[in-house]
């Protein structure tokens, strides 16, 4: 299947969703699916990264904060229409993406994954101390009731579902594509040895200065929404360590060598937290994802699509 | 300008007795990212144990927590070593250390995190002991103990350490297995066992380390966090298992927290450490010691 067939057919899907949702009408369908789309997004872009180029990045909820508080900042200075904040959050993710691959990414692969623990903690310090955007006391952004573009008008949350969901399938396409183009097939070279494709010629530094960016942008895409989603936006939940955790968990979980794994993993897991969160605490269920993570890296190496994979090829033999 | 002189000198000195204690965290993580080269991110997060055991024996029965924390060395050790062999077995003999072992280490440190906050809250917590509290003056310096006896108490675990390293034959072996563990083997030695030996005392640091932590300050479980940076910046500015060069390292991010600290407000001292492992990283990727 070619990329423009599948584009189509993730559109149309995202399609069918949108009415479906409609049709049903609940406003914590609403909230529930937009929590999920918005792992989709994390774990995808993760993976881009981790699962593709073998680089480990614990600053996800970094990334995601940072779209987070580049809307908030805007939306102080002058308010723009989300779509554009959307954009912002992921230039202004992949540029801080970008320094950091440049700074860590020619050391050994650990160094990079240190640096972006350690790069969590100093920007929830600058976060803290900035007093324009709300410092440690957070900062309130009235999510207006309607979107109203002349005499269209949408529930507010409907309206972010969807843009949610338009960038979960941009990320999937994304993914997709880079898993069947020559960049992907660089990255895995990245990921199976990197000494061996810098010998054959594989610019590596590049591919991988490519891969952080676009997935430290997709990171700050899935943020820039979050602000209007959350109505009240302070450090401590833009920078929890659900978003790190998660974004690992996920890929790792349902598979990190194909676009299907990420998929799967926040599906399952989105799901099961959100399920979780309701009805026991959520305290225990990052436990269960935590244990789980643990569990799955020991045991199903290859996630769920992996598993998946071999009893396929199994049965055929 | 007296005041601000004593605020300065004041500040160095608590910036070293601090140091002297990051010495100690960093210990472990030198002896397993610096010399095994496992990225054992999860150390943080068995120091937060250490501090939590060393509470709960002091309160409910009033023991010293740093003399809890001798007796929780061997318990530690134990669980260092299961660990080791789990991540072996599971990682690196496949060569899959790089991607899933660091995922595993960090679903540990999440693990040990969320079992801390179910068991004991979200609260602060902090130990009782008598030299908790009181100060010595000289002159114009203020030395309070509960700096002062975890700094000495760190600083002593630390030569021990070097000790062991440099002059028993598994200390040897643990440097051996560090340059070339191939040879190692050549000459009739375990590696895996050396590396489960030292692997194990890594952690069994992070016991004491954890109760020192707990007498400088209240304790909660997501503390740990705010010590990755720290720990890393230390062993990487000290150059990767140099046991000297981590000692200096940490001195010196002491100090200059310290004077972050007191100069710029404490807010912004979780920075300094990210600053210092960027500069290292981009310009002395080899620490100040470095090989």
């Amino acid at each position: 299947m070619n990329t423009a067939k599948f584009s189509l057919i993730m559109a149309a899907i995202g399609v069918v969703i949108t009415l479906i949702a409609h049709a049903v009408g609940v406003d914590y369908l609403y909230f529930a699916s937009y929590t999920i789309l918005q792992f989709i997004v994390l774990a995808t872009a993760w993976n881009i990264l981790g699962g593709y180029c073998g680089y480990v990045n614990f600053g996800s909820a970094a990334f995601f904060a940072l779209g987070a508080y580049s809307s908030v900042f805007i939306h102080k200075m002058f308010p723009l229409p989300l779509p554009l904040l959307i954009v912002i959050g992921a230039v202004v993710s992949g540029v801080v993406g970008l320094g950091m691959g440049y700074l860590t990414l020619r050391l050994r692969g650990s160094f990079f994954a240190i640096a972006t623990l350690a790069l969590a903690v100093v920007l929830q310090t600058l976060v803290v101390n900035w007093d324009f955007v709300g410092g440690s006391r957070g900062a309130y952004i009235i999510r207006p009731e309607y979107l109203e573009i002349g005499s269209f008008k949408i529930p507010y949350i409907e309206y972010l579902f969807i843009l949610m969901l338009a960038l979960a399938i941009i990320a999937l396409v994304t993914a997709r594509t880079i898993e069947r183009s020559q960049l992907g097939f660089g990255f895995a070279t990245i990921r199976d040895d990197e000494l061996a494709a810098e010998a054959c010629g594989v610019p590596t530094l590049k591919l991988k200065l490519i891969a952080t960016t676009l997935s430290g942008a997709f990171m700050g895409m899935a943020g820039a929404p979050f602000p209007y989603y959350i109505g009240y936006l302070q450090p401590q939940s833009a920078f929890g360590l659900e978003y790190a955790v998660n974004s690992i968990a996920m890929p790792m979980i349902g598979g990190t060598t194909s676009w299907i794994g990420p998929l799967v993993g926040a599906i399952l897991l989105g799901t099961a937290q959100q399920y979780a969160t309701v009805t026991i605490s959520s305290a225990v269920n990052l436990l269960i994802v935590g244990l789980m993570l643990v569990g799955f890296v020991i045991i199903a190496p290859n996630g769920i699509v992996g598993l998946v994979q071999e009893r396929l090829r199994r049965k055929r033999s | 300008m007296d005041i601000s002189f004593d605020l300065l000198i004041n500040a160095i000195v608590a910036g070293l007795l601090l140091g002297g204690f990051y010495a100690a965290v960093t210990a472990g993580i030198s002896i397993s990212f610096g010399m095994l080269d496992i990225v054992n991110i999860a150390h943080p997060g068995f120091v937060i144990l250490g501090s939590y055991l060393a509470y709960f024996i002091n309160i409910n029965l009033g023991v010293d927590p740093i003399l809890v924390s001798i007796f929780m060395l061997p318990v530690f050790y134990a669980l260092g070593a299961l660990i080791y062999q789990v991540y072996h077995v599971s990682f690196e003999k496949r060569g899959q250390d790089a991607l899933r072992g660091l995922a595993f280490f960090f679903g540990l440190l999440f693990v040990t995190e969320v079992s801390l906050i179910l068991v004991f809250g979200v609260d602060y917590r902090y130990v009782e002991a008598s030299y908790i509290g009181p100060s010595i003056h000289l002159g114009i310096i203020d030395l309070p103990l509960r700096m002062l006896v975890p700094c000495v108490a760190a600083l002593a675990l630390f030569g021990l350490i070097e000790l062991f390293i440099t002059r028993t034959f598994t200390g040897r072996a643990i440097m051996a297995v560090s340059q070339d563990q191939l040879a190692l083997q050549l000459q009739a030695a375990d590696p895996i066992k050396i590396k489960r030996i030292a692997f194990g005392l890594s952690i069994a640091v992070a016991a004491v380390a954890g109760a020192l932590l707990i007498i400088i300050q209240p304790v909660e479980p997501s503390v740990g966090r705010e010590y990755i940076g720290r720990v890393f910046a230390i062993c990487v500015l000290g150059g990767l298992g140099s046991m000297p060069g981590t000692l200096i390292a940490a001195m010196l991010l002491g100090v200059v927290e310290s004077l972050t600290a007191t100069f710029y407000g404490p807010s912004w001292a979780p920075a300094v450490a990210f600053g210092f492992l960027l500069l290292t990283l981009a310009f002395r990727p080899a620490g100040l010691l470095g090989r």
